[in-house]
């Protein structure tokens, strides 16, 4: 009471620069660091000119991906809940197989296996048809990028639905009640009462998994699509300077990754805000 | 309007209902009585197919309920159900609670769906919540919605699934009036309620479960002044104190 105010204030103020935001404060710097040698320095800006071509590319196939990945969560999702045996068991399958198996490694089974594979159901498809187009159809007009966006769809398709599986069944049972109550069908039910809440609820987990696909898209490089991975690590290779050139691409993940997330949470916040 | 014959239903070893049989009809108010668990609501589930009978017969309206989802819609669309719980879409006005079903069940065009919903809103007592989020609402204006939601569709029968167990006690009035004008408007109804103010008054039949079965079926004033069966008599002492 009678303590003079001094010291007081004086822990409040170390408190605060003890949990200041350190680490984004460094990481600004880091950032502007950065910016400044593209800016400044030829050979960084030659090697960010080069790089940031394959920005678009990885930009495109995880957009690409992620709307596959949602229709496929959705589907699934759905099916996961549904009390079809049959249904339910496809779809389980499909979920625990994809989970379990590493991501790069699907890439690699859906674009040499799986695909060729279905190009040569499709042939057979095309004989039997008598379709000229569909026999003469080879794994090679079923580009690289495509098979990426299948690979990163079917893949990140089994946590999405997963996400949809417990969204869906996180909604009350009365409100499917009382949408059949009033007549309507599961579609209708799903439709107009479950999913929009559904969706409001999994919005942010679909948001960070967007995050996590851009990242993993990275290792679409195996494939020799030219995002901005691969195509670093051809720069990199050609001309030996591994550090500046890593540390861009590092660079332009980071930024891409950091902005995302800020966009993620301040939907969380406003969604939060706005819970009804 | 509706005929039950020899429902059963079974939840693995439990026969909730146990062969009940029961006519209701047209603009009659039947209220169920029993017990928990004794199978009043698996009685106004089945009616609706929310759960499907194990065995038995139910009409409504005529129609025979089959297991064809079709079929099962078009009888629901008939058939409004109040829950104790509500059970309004959150995501929506009381407006827009109102005029869901009626645009992608009945198929009605926006403009009569909007004037029907502002109509059935009006006749609950809250035209001015119109805008208004379910949990902007109290548990007596929310069950209000929740009974204008299903007028809204002009249903033959309402059913009431102890739909003020869930207020508060000063909101119990608000829906029970909302209930008696329905009666008086002669909308064929069964309930099943606590109230026995309301069994008492509103009730054409009164019908007593227990352990899945009908133990008996009277008159509201026979059976408030002389139960016939020893089970009813017991229900009642222990209610009325
Ligand atoms: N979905 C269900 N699954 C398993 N048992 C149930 C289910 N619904 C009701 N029951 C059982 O059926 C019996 C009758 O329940 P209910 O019709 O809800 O009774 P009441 O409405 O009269 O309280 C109870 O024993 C209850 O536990
Ligand atoms: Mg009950």
């Amino acid at each position: 009471m009678n303590r003079p105010s001094q010291p007081s204030v004086a822990p409040a103020l170390s408190q605060r620069l003890a949990n200041a935001p350190w680490w984004l404060l460094v990481l600004i710097l880091i950032g502007l660091f950065a910016v400044f040698q593209i800016l400044t320095n030829e050979r960084s800006t030659t090697i960010f000119n080069a790089i940031s071509r394959g920005v678009i590319v990885t930009v495109r196939t995880t957009l690409i991906a992620y709307v596959v990945a949602l229709v496929i969560g959705l589907a699934v999702g759905l099916a996961r809940t549904s009390s079809n045996k049959l249904i339910y068991n496809v779809a389980s399958f499909y979920v625990e197989v994809v989970r379990g198996i590493p991501m790069l490694v699907l890439l690699l089974y859906i674009a040499f296996v799986a695909v060729p594979l279905a190009m040569d159901g499709l042939n057979r498809l095309g004989v039997v048809l008598g379709s000229a187009w569909l026999s003469a159809l080879t794994p090679r007009n079923f580009p690289n990028e495509w098979r990426v966006v299948v690979g990163l769809g079917v893949a990140y398709g089994a946590f999405e639905s997963e996400n949809f599986r417990a969204g869906i069944q996180s909604i009350e049972r009365g409100q499917f009640e009382a949408a059949r109550a009033l007549g309507m069908s599961y579609f209708q039910t799903m439709r107009f009462v479950v999913l929009p809440q559904v969706i409001r609820r999994i919005l942010p987990t679909l948001g960070n998994d967007f995050i996590s696909m851009l990242k993993d898209s990275s290792l679409v490089s195996v494939l020799g699509v030219e995002d901005i991975t691969q195509i670093t690590k051809l720069y990199a290779s050609s001309t030996f300077l591994f550090f500046q050139a890593y540390s861009i691409l590092a660079f332009i993940y980071l930024t891409m990754t950091v902005l995302l997330s800020r966009l993620v949470r301040w939907m969380e916040l406003r969604l939060a805000r706005g819970r009804r | 309007m509706i005929i039950i014959r020899n429902l059963v239903k079974t939840f693995g070893a439990v026969r909730a209902v146990d062969d009940v049989s029961l006519d209701v009809p047209k603009g009659s108010v039947t209220v169920i009585l029993g017990p928990s668990g004794s199978g009043k609501s698996t009685v106004l589930r089945c009616i609706n197919h929310l759960e499907e009978p194990t065995n038995g017969e139910i009409i409504v309206d005529g129609l025979r309920m089959t297991k064809d989802s079709k079929s099962i819609n078009a009888i629901r669309a008939e058939v409004g159900m109040v829950f104790q719980q509500f059970n309004l879409f959150p995501h929506m006005t009381a407006l827009q609670n109102i005029m869901l079903a009626q645009r992608v069940v009945r198929k009605r065009s926006q403009a009569e769906v909007r004037d029907i919903a502002l109509q059935q809103l009006a006749r609950v007592g809250i035209p001015e919540k119109a805008d208004s989020f379910p949990n902007q609402l109290s548990g007596g204006q929310q069950q209000r919605v929740a009974i204008a939601r299903a007028l809204a569709m002009h249903p033959k029968i309402m059913l009431f699934d102890e739909p003020t167990s869930a207020l508060d006690p000063e909101m119990i009035k608000e829906v029970l009036d909302v209930m008696l004008e329905l009666v008086a408007s002669g909308m064929t109804m069964v309930c099943v309620t606590h109230e026995m103010g309301f069994a008492r008054n509103a009730a054409s039949d009164i019908v007593f479960m227990d352990h899945g079965k009908i133990i008996e079926r009277s008159a509201p004033a026979e059976f408030f002044a002389s139960p016939r069966e020893e089970r009813s008599r017991a229900f009642l002492r222990q209610i009325l104190h």
